[in-house]
């Protein structure tokens, strides 16, 4: 309960600062035209600001979630397909439906059921978690690899080079619009997911026990499969790739809680949160002139903790 | 409460078989390796798919902290969480915080002393009476205990079946699988013996410990310094 105040409190300097990030040229906006500085601050800021808060949300949760699902600490979102399937939907509505805002977030999400739809058929109703893991895994692999022919088969340079930077994922430069499309998915799936919390506790004693003590564990299996990958799809479509929060966040928090991975939602959310917005307030310190993407960046962090991980596990 | 099996399977490993269990009683599960004592006692928890029922005084299984307890022979302990915390687990989902609880199933089990340690810092035997405290702590109509004792040294092996005996007194039904036949002789009141899958001999220790079923079933005999190879 601290942890879960002490992590929204630091949400409130980090929303500000990536809501007022280079107050000189916001004042000199403001003194020159204040309807034009209201514009920017609603348009381009807010969205940004709330995009971090929102889909980093989903990522640490969406983390912690799936790790306590499948009992595996280096488990994350990624293993099970929806991110990728989300990335092939969106490349595909970006090609073939004019790359329209809706279009794309429509194909995101719809990629990323797509992905479930075929991990539920391969798996079957009572799959047992590492079957699960496995055909995630195949649906990964043949994901990425249609994402790479529809990247060779691009129809101009210009979509070629939008779609990889999209798929490099950023925050920079999207709508309230955007905003008011992933909010309400991710809260809708993200409540749903904390709401699972007592659940996941009991899995730690196992599947067979949880189910003993009252767990219904297929049932607990799909609604987290089901929820992250609509907060994926939702994410991803908006975003683009963002990679290892989700990985990361839950494994800074879960010795906070006494690891239990029930306990783990709520804080991973926040510290979801505010790792992201942190991510993006520092890509917007420019390196040779450009702004840092913001997966990139996320990656360059995420990936060698990763390793840190792998080598202390083994 | 009575618990009962009718025409329960599980092919291959398990041949249908029928049973009642009545509470009260400590019954030991023995036979040797691929007997098929875990799919029974897994079957009797309600896990698992396939033929046949299991009831609590005539109405189905419902499975709850208070009904059953079912405690795998694995040690294995996904997250490194403290004993205590994970004692409280077997209240079930979302139970309110027991201590009182957690504390006298932890000293049950003889690990009162490590409640406040992580699991991953215990050895393989602390982790299982870790985990058996965690199968008691709801006081359950019904224990399943797949081999509860394994890893134990002698002095808590006899603490732990005294500690059943005294779960069956106050009333519960125990159920638990385990190798150790002098134990079995000595501390339950029926032992189902189980060959291949299918239950071969059912009753008093005595009536199930005969010299034919220990050659045919176990092939051992007793010999003048222990068991000996039949």
């Amino acid at each position: 309960m601290r942890l879960n105040l002490a992590l929204a409190l630091l949400l409130v300097p980090l929303a500000a600062l990536s809501l007022f990030w280079d107050p000189e040229t916001l004042r000199a906006v403001a003194a020159r035209d204040p309807a034009l500085a209201q514009t920017l601050l609603l348009e381009l800021r807010l969205p940004r600001t709330g995009l971090a808060l929102v889909i980093g949300a989903s990522l640490g949760l969406g983390g912690a979630a799936m790790q306590g699902l499948l009992r595996n600490a280096l488990a994350s979102p990624d293993v099970l397909g929806p991110s990728t399937g989300a990335s092939l939907g969106a490349v595909i509505a970006g090609y073939f439906l004019g790359g329209g805002v809706l279009a794309v977030a429509a194909g995101g999400m719809a990629g990323a059921l797509l992905a479930l739809g075929l991990l539920l058929a391969l798996a079957g109703p009572a799959a047992r978690t590492a079957t699960l893991v496995l055909a995630g895994v195949a649906i990964s692999a043949l994901g990425g690899a249609l994402v790479n022919l529809g990247l060779s088969l691009a129809p101009s340079p210009y979509a070629l080079y939008d779609v990889m930077f999209w798929l490099l994922g950023s925050l920079a430069d999207r709508s309230l619009g955007q905003l008011a499309l992933a909010a309400p998915i991710i809260a809708i799936a993200g409540g749903v997911l904390l709401a699972q919390a007592a659940a996941l506790d009991s899995l730690a004693l196992g599947e067979d026990v949880a189910e003993t003590l009252g767990v219904s564990v297929a049932r607990l299996r799909w609604t987290i499969v089901v929820a992250t990958g609509v907060m994926t799809g939702a994410g991803v479509a908006v975003a683009g790739s963002i990679g290892f929060i989700g990985l990361v966040v839950p494994h800074l928090v879960r010795p906070l809680v006494g690891n239990r991975p029930g306990a783990a939602l709520w804080p991973s959310a926040l510290a979801g949160a505010a790792l992201l917005t942190a991510a993006d307030i520092a890509v917007r310190l420019p390196v040779n002139g450009q702004e840092l993407k913001l997966g990139v960046l996320t990656a360059l962090i995420g990936a060698p903790f990763f390793l840190w991980l792998v080598v202390r596990a083994r | 409460m009575t618990l009962t099996a009718t025409a329960l399977a599980r092919p291959p490993m398990l041949a249908p078989l029928s049973l009642t269990l009545a509470p009260g009683q400590v019954t030991g599960l023995i036979g040797p390796n691929g007997a098929g004592k875990t799919t029974l006692l897994r079957a009797l928890a309600g896990l698992g798919t396939g033929p046949g029922s299991i009831t609590l005084d005539g109405a189905p299984l419902r499975q709850s902290a208070r009904s059953l307890a079912w405690l795998p022979a694995d040690r294995d302990i996904a997250w490194p969480m403290r004993a205590d915390a994970l004692v409280q687990l077997g209240l079930g989902p979302g139970a309110a915080a027991d201590p009182a609880a957690v504390a006298a199933a932890l000293a049950a089990a003889d690990a009162q002393d490590f409640a406040a340690r992580r699991v991953d810092t215990l050895s393989t035997g602390e982790r299982a009476r870790v985990l058996l405290a965690r199968a008691l702590v709801a006081r359950p109509a019904w224990l399943l205990l797949d081999e509860p004792v394994a890893n134990l040294d002698p002095w808590h092996r006899l603490h732990i079946m005294a500690l059943l005996r005294a779960e069956a007194a106050r009333g519960a039904g125990v159920v638990v699988a385990l190798h150790d036949l002098d134990l079995a002789r000595a501390s339950c009141d029926r032992l189902l013996l189980l060959h291949q899958g299918r239950l071969v001999a059912d009753g008093a220790p005595d009536a199930v410990l005969t010299p034919d079923n220990l050659a045919a079933v176990f092939r051992i005999r007793a010999g003048p310094a222990g068991w000996a190879p039949a």
